[in-house]
């Protein structure tokens, strides 16, 4: 059983134990109808209604679904006047409630106090309200407070009284001002919707992402409307209006007439409504004094009931837990409480004070001036375990249980009971249910001993749930405790989900407790410890008290060893908060560089800021940096920050090459790099469609270069001018497509055509080497196959490149003939190959041996064929034998 | 053949896991954009792209019509138009101009732009600029990696190099960070990362990065380990010609993304053909990794071979005939397919690579690796240059003489440069600025300044420090040591002795016996003594940025895996490379898969 001492904790339930006395009247009442001993457990204030009429009547389903009433807190707080006149507000999931007291009064000299509480009545903020007229209340689903002014102003404040932002419901609505107000909350998260002193309705469906909406006017309504109600329906905000017995939906287009079915005729007014917390449900109540429940869509009537009070009342709220069967509605007048279902009595409390209903997903939460109570419907679980009398398989188990603690040999036989009907399992999955329901550490824990002892006798019971619940259990008592004041129940709970309750708690600045329950439900590092020390460290990091050094030091020694932490983010904050040393300290922590930048360009530490992002390695950063500097800063001083950081200034001149060729240029000339700049002039010339323009280009290049001290490439681009000028000349005498080639292809060109004086001309003025111009006429000679003019340049001097080429060039052109004049004149290392090339055996062979060179010889021999050259083989080979032996 | 001989090779990791991821991811892209489309595909993406969605996936994903990007203005008559790109600001650019041209024309239509294999701040930063940043909707292909090969992944982005090594711009780095990130969360984490170069350092880096977010998984892992070498690391054997088989169909018909267009000349009929060029090819794969000289035997053995086969048929009965054709014959149908190419593909190399020119060519770059006759070979450039002979080839010499020789002497350099210039135009004048800013082609002059401020400054303080000087200095200058690097690595062979092509030695028959590669002689040796201990001396050459450092602890004994090594050329690597790589696998047998940026071919230009 250690299990259940850790799996339940103890909760305080505030001072005083008021609640005692009052508890003992109402088991009284249930003892005198039966004396089973297991009721003396349900300690909580049962009432039930139409029970059992007859003993024949025991098996119905009854018409009247049980309700129970269970104090939460007897409230720490001391109100004077308890909550007459007062603007209450109270979130939902046991969120925190404020008050604002005497909010009509308009003199400046009293003005309103605003408060702020938790649930069990323990004050959070206490301030003066020095803005204008609230009208309205409300929370959102972060836990932030909304107040609604006159005007149509929505003022934000966090939980702690902190002010956060306001923002405005528009023109229309501040001209005519605020009638009424509804706060709403749906998936898309919370809304307003203000209804005008021109009768008209605005709306906006999220305050996060505020999209006003003005909905179309309601026919023949002359004053305020009787009263409205915000729905969710089709993935819209709709508001359903009452006009006297008219009833109308606005949505975003239209304002439709509807009825609800069933209404009974003697209504001429409907006074009051109140949609359910699913917006599944509508209750509608009448000047005669009916409730009629039925669907929000209003196409099916659930039930009518008569309260026979023809007051109007203070305030309707549905009671209704999820997939319950029974509609339930609860109406409150001053004093009086009424409860309505299915069937036509009522059940009815009196109440000692001003109260206000909280509607909850599974209940209605009423709180006074003095307590905290949650009245609901008795969930199933519960209700079989301690009906009274009651032989499902959970009761039997708890008795079993019972008489096992006492030693009693009953207990077996309450044991062989449910086992005999196979119902073992479900009775454990009822108790383990029913405990997570229950309040009081005690039951609770009565209840999961139970479970406990019924799973030692089945073997393959799965232990998940019970160990959940268990966790869950011991979680829910630590925030219900009085001191935290969040009076969730397991229902609740699932609904809200772990995620959100920590979200709560860590609204509360609560953060060990948050972190606690982290720790205990295992939740993932980075979604739960890691995320509340975050949220530790945001807050830290605000406190002005302390100095930098201590803040950062205590921040990052907090946070050292935990997994997924921005620091970024933290340091936002503190710079958010004025703190810029705080922030660049923390920034320090941050291990990746990427996630430094964006906050210390905010702080306009850009210098930082870039090396970083060069640090990180990511251009992308590098990028984000730059181009803000660029915005940012003058040219001049940007440059210079781009000068200090090579990767920056390599990936802009990527950039600017791209995008800005005129920045390029600047760049190159801050830098005095007058060899880019030359080359980048040179480049653009090529772009150049025109001469004139072209040449001009490339006089800057030359200007450039020659301030680089690159006399060779200025030379060279010289050069290329005054050959474009001569290029051009003779395309416009010969007509030569000429411009833009090299001088080798221009020479190519003239020598090919016939122009030989002038490829002479530029062979002189371009100090063309010797060589390549005898390749260059040897080619274009030999392809027009003018082996006269050849033969006459052959001997016009010594050929710097040889003979072989001749040779060579011949034999491609297939000319053996011509080939063989130049074969004499070849040196006599090439011999060889010239002999070869023209196809003489003999020659080669002669001159091979000459040489005395074996390679050659073994060329030359390859070359031979067996048949033909058999004489010449022989010697070549004998020759070959005394080279080697050479 | 020795290739098929080698039973025992390792069980390789399944890399078309990696095309289905791209291509599921792909899709879910286009599905962003429901209803029919036009697609705009930036070129250099279209042959990646074929190999992970082929159009009839396409269509079926509403892609109504294919585009290239042209960078001109387009006709389309969807309203919804998709741009597959590069994240090129030119590219980005040009869609802004669309874009804006259509709200010229009050036309409204949907864009959106699929960068790949990320998106650029540049980019969005143009589109910012441009006014279309709300028009557009932008979004990330992260299609890292297309497998080439059984033994070859590509990260297919040519502007690497040039953006990397010249240009200085870095973005590329996250990217290969991203890609090894990507191969480590689907094959498992490696044991130990070896790199060197600046570059592998960053990918490393950012890696490393990726890793710490991310969260671990533990999986029995498929590589072993990772080995990282930037391009300027070695640069000597990219500028060398290529003589095995696949360097040599790279060197004349450009592989592109593993498929080559052979010309009519080889297919001998007037069309072209495609052919994709892995180990599926029966042929190819037996002789891509054969010396050239090779080649020509092996192929005329295959033909024979085939003919057998064809000739089975003589004498069979019916029966076996029916089997035969049935099992056979369409085997031998593809084999003769294929063998004819690369019988058509070989003559058209033997026809352009028999001729004198290229054996003198050879010849030259065999003695500038050797360090002899360097006269004879500046002459021989120089020719190769007045005659126009090729502009990449001199070129691809003059890089390899500047490099071989810690650069040019500033007389040889000029005149060189103004020959070069004389034939081939003033351009060229930003090509050599370019070679000079990536210290392919330097004068000497720098670094002997450098020497002499050395000596002086060596003189004033102690010897310790001048250690540390020389290191800062050779750094500076860039030199390339290449002479020291090969007596210390033993990379050129000792001339003189023959060296038999058809049963390679070592891994220097990729060139013909004359040198190793400086690339893989390295990794051969990090592997070998499992770090960089022992090579302290090489990697001061290297101007160091060397790391190894062990990654997740392997349990497991020597299994497959622990066999398998990654290798990730930052800024391409050559065929040549690869098959001495898949040589030194058989020698050691590990097996090496590489991982590259893009092949190259070495050739610079503005």
């Amino acid at each position: 059983m250690t299990t259940l001492e850790d799996g339940t904790g103890v909760c305080s339930k505030g001072p005083g134990n008021r609640e005692r006395s009052s508890l003992r009247l109402q088991q009284a009442f249930i003892t005198q109808n039966e004396a089973d001993s297991s009721v003396t457990v349900w300690q909580s204030h049962l009432i039930c209604l139409n029970f059992f009429k007859t003993s024949s009547q025991a098996r119905r389903r009854p018409c009247f679904s049980l309700n129970r009433k269970i104090e939460l807190y007897e409230m720490g707080w001391n109100l004077k006047d308890g909550l007459r006149e007062c603007l209450v507000a109270a979130a939902p999931y046991g969120g925190p409630i404020s008050l604002l007291k005497g909010h009509n009064r308009r003199s400046p000299s009293a003005r309103p106090q605003l408060e702020i509480y938790s649930s069990s009545g323990l004050p959070l903020a206490s301030f003066p309200w020095k803005s204008g007229v609230v009208k309205q209340l409300g929370w959102t689903v972060s836990d932030d407070l909304l107040c609604v002014q006159e005007d149509g102003t929505v003022l934000v404040y966090d939980l702690l009284g902190g002010f956060k932002r306001h923002f405005s419901m528009g023109n229309e609505v501040s001209q005519s001002q605020v009638l009424e107000t509804k706060i709403f909350h749906s998936p898309y998260g919370t809304g307003v919707a203000i209804l005008t002193g021109a009768l008209r309705f605005t709306l906006a469906t999220n305050i996060d992402d505020i999209k006003l909406r003005r909905l179309p006017e309601v026919p023949g309504l002359q004053g305020a409307p009787s009263c409205w109600a915000v729905l969710t329906q089709d993935r819209q905000s709709k508001v359903l209006v009452a006009n006297g017995s008219h009833l109308f939906i606005l949505d975003n287009t239209a304002c439709t007439p509807v009825t609800p079915p069933g209404l009974s005729p003697q209504a001429s007014s409907i006074v009051h409504m109140c949609v359910s917390f699913s917006y599944k449900y509508l209750a509608l109540l009448t000047d005669s004094g009916h409730v009629w429940m039925g669907t929000s869509n209003l196409k099916e009537k659930l039930s009518e009931v008569d309260t026979k009070i023809k007051t109007p009342p203070k305030q309707m709220a549905w009671c209704r837990r999820p997939k319950s069967q029974q509609p339930s509605a609860v109406v409150m007048w001053d004093g009086l409480l009424i409860v309505v279902g299915e069937c036509k009595e009522t059940i009815q409390y009196h109440l000692d004070d001003d109260s206000i209903l909280v509607p909850e997903l599974d209940g209605v939460r009423i709180i006074s001036g003095t307590h905290h109570e949650l009245l609901q419907e008795v969930p199933g679980a519960c209700e079989e375990i301690f009906k009274i009398a009651s032989m499902a398989p959970g009761a039997l188990l708890l008795e079993a249980h019972k008489e096992y603690e006492k030693e009693s040999q009953k207990a077996d036989e309450y044991l062989r009971e449910i086992k005999e009907q196979s119902l073992l399992s479900e009775a454990v999955r009822q108790c383990v249910e029913a405990a997570g329901h229950e309040h009081e550490p005690e039951t609770q824990k009565t209840l999961l001993r139970a479970a406990s002892f019924g799973k030692c006798f089945l073997s393959n019971f799965p232990p998940e749930q019970f160990v959940s619940m268990c966790r869950d259990l011991r979680v829910l008592n630590a925030v219900r405790d009085y001191t935290v004041g969040i009076p969730l129940t397991h229902t609740q709970f699932k609904q809200m989900t772990v995620q959100v309750l920590i979200d709560r708690l860590v609204y509360r600045k609560l953060y060990p407790l948050a972190i606690e329950i982290c720790r205990y439900l295992k939740t993932p590092e980075y979604q739960g410890v890691s995320r509340v020390l975050k949220h530790w460290a945001c807050y830290k990091v605000q406190q002005k008290e302390e100095s930098d050094e201590v803040i950062a030091k205590a921040v990052s020694v907090k946070l050292a060893d935990a997994a997924g932490i921005f620091y970024s983010e933290i340091a936002t904050k503190a710079y958010e908060s004025g703190r810029t040393e705080l922030a660049i300290k923390l920034l320090e922590f941050e291990p990746r560089s990427g996630e430094q930048v964006p906050l210390l360009l905010k702080m306009k530490k850009s210098p930082l800021a870039l090396s970083k992002a060069i640090e990180s390695g990511d251009t992308d950063l590098v990028y984000t940096v730059v181009m803000y500097l660029k915005n940012e800063l003058n040219r001049g001083d940007f440059f210079m920050m781009l000068r200090n950081q090579p990767v920056a200034l390599s990936l802009y001149k990527q950039f600017c090459k791209h995008q800005e060729q005129d920045t390029l240029k600047d760049l190159f000339n801050q830098d005095d790099d007058h060899e880019e700049l030359g080359n980048l002039y040179v480049k653009a010339s090529y772009k150049e469609q025109r001469l004139e323009a072209r040449i001009a280009l490339l006089q800057s290049a030359v200007d450039e270069y020659y301030k680089a001290k690159n006399e060779f490439s200025a030379k060279t681009t010289e050069d290329e001018m005054r050959l474009l000028r001569f290029q051009r000349k003779l395309e416009e005498e010969k007509g030569e497509l000429l411009v833009g080639f090299s001088l080798h292809d221009t020479m190519t060109t003239l020598l090919s055509v016939g122009l030989h004086k002038h490829a002479e001309q530029l062979y002189k003025d371009f100090r063309v080497p010797d060589k390549r111009f005898w390749w260059l006429k040897l080619k274009s000679l030999a392809e027009k196959e003018d082996w006269e003019e050849l033969e006459k340049f052959g001997k016009s001097k010594k050929s710097p490149i040889g003979y072989l080429p001749f040779v060579e060039v011949c034999i491609k052109h297939h000319n053996k003939y011509e080939a063989k004049k130049y074969v004499s004149k070849v040196t006599p290392e090439q011999k060889v190959k010239a002999h070869l090339a023209v196809g003489d055996m003999e020659g080669a062979a002669e001159a091979a041996i000459e040489r005395r060179n074996e390679s050659e010889i073994s060329t030359v021999l390859s070359r031979c064929s067996a048949t033909t050259d058999h004489l010449l083989m022989e010697r070549l080979n004998r020759a070959k034998a005394t080279a080697v032996k050479k | 053949m020795a290739h098929t001989e080698w039973r025992d090779a390792p069980e390789l990791p399944d890399f078309s896991l990696l095309k289905r991821l791209a291509r599921d991811q792909l899709i879910f892209l286009l599905e962003q954009l429901p209803g029919k489309k036009d697609l705009f595909i930036d070129a250099d993406l279209m042959s990646p792209l074929d190999r992970i969605a082929n159009v009839t996936i396409l269509k079926q994903h509403e892609v109504d019509k294919l585009y290239k990007v042209e960078l001109k203005p387009i006709v389309s008559s969807s309203d919804q138009l998709c741009f597959l790109i590069r994240p090129r600001i030119q590219t980005v650019k040009w869609i802004s101009d669309l874009v804006n041209a259509d709200k010229v024309a009050g036309r409204f239509r949907r864009y959106k732009i699929i960068f790949t294999p990320q998106k650029f701040y540049a980019c969005e930063t143009v589109l910012e600029e441009q006014g279309v940043y709300g028009d557009v909707t932008t979004d990330e292909w992260n299609f890292y990696i297309l497998p080439l090969d059984d033994d070859i992944l590509s990260l297919e982005l040519p502007e690497f190099f040039r953006d990397n090594f010249l240009e200085g711009d870095q973005r590329w780095v996250t990217t290969a960070g991203s890609a090894l990130h990507l191969l480590q969360s689907v094959y498992g984490s490696f044991s130990k990362v070896y790199g060197i170069g600046r570059c592998a350092k960053m990918v490393y880096e950012s890696w490393r990065e990726l890793m710490e977010e991310g969260e671990q998984r533990t999986r029995q892992p498929e590589f072993a380990k990772v080995f990282l070498v930037d391009r300027d690391v070695d640069f000597v054997t990219p500028l060398c010609s290529q003589v095995v088989y696949e360097g040599l169909v790279d060197d004349l018909f450009r592989i592109k993304c593993g498929s080559v267009e052979f010309g009519p000349d080889v297919t001998s009929s007037d069309k072209s053909i495609k052919v994709m060029l892995n180990s599926q090819d029966k042929v190819f794969s037996e002789i891509r990794n054969e010396h050239f000289s090779n080649v020509f035997g092996f192929l005329s053995q295959k033909a024979k071979n085939l003919q057998t086969a064809y000739d089975k048929r003589r004498g069979m009965d019916i029966q076996q005939m029916k089997a035969f054709v049935s099992d056979e014959l369409k085997g031998l149908k593809q084999e003769h397919r294929l063998l004819s190419l690369h019988i058509g593909a070989s003559e058209s190399m033997m026809k352009k690579k028999t001729k004198q020119d290229f054996q003198e060519l050879l010849k030259t770059e065999h003695s500038l690796l050797e360090g002899f006759e360097i006269r004879e070979c500046i002459t021989y450039i120089e020719e190769h240059i007045n005659r126009q002979v090729s502009m990449i080839d001199s070129l691809r010499l003059l890089c390899l003489l500047s490099i071989t020789e810690n650069g040019l002497l500033s007389k040889d350099y000029r005149s060189l440069k103004a020959q070069y210039l004389q034939s081939y135009g003033i351009k060229h004048l930003l090509t050599f600025a370019n070679l000079r800013q990536l210290g392919l082609l330097e004068e000497q002059q720098a670094g002997e300044t450098l020497t002499v401020m050395e000596s002086k400054v060596g003189k004033l303080v102690n010897d310790k420090t001048v250690g540390k000087l020389t290191d800062a200095f050779s750094s500076l200058a860039k030199k390339s040591n290449f002479r020291a690097l090969s007596k210390r690595l033993a990379l050129v062979p000792k001339s003189g002795e023959e060296y038999d092509l058809r049963v390679p030695r070592d891994m220097a028959y990729v060139f013909s016996g004359a040198y190793i590669p400086l690339s893989c002689k390295l990794i051969e040796q990090v592997l070998e003594r499992d770090g960089w201990t022992g090579l302290e001396e090489v990697t001061r050459m290297l101007n160091g940025q060397e790391f190894a450092v062990t990654g997740a602890p392997n349990p497991r004994n020597k299994t497959d895996a622990q066999r398998i090594v990654l290798v990730m050329f930052l800024g391409g690597c050559t065929f040549s490379e690869i098959s001495a790589l898949r040589f030194l696998g058989k020698e050691r047998d590990t097996y090496y898969v590489k991982q590259i940026e893009y092949m190259v071919n070495i050739k610079l230009s503005i």
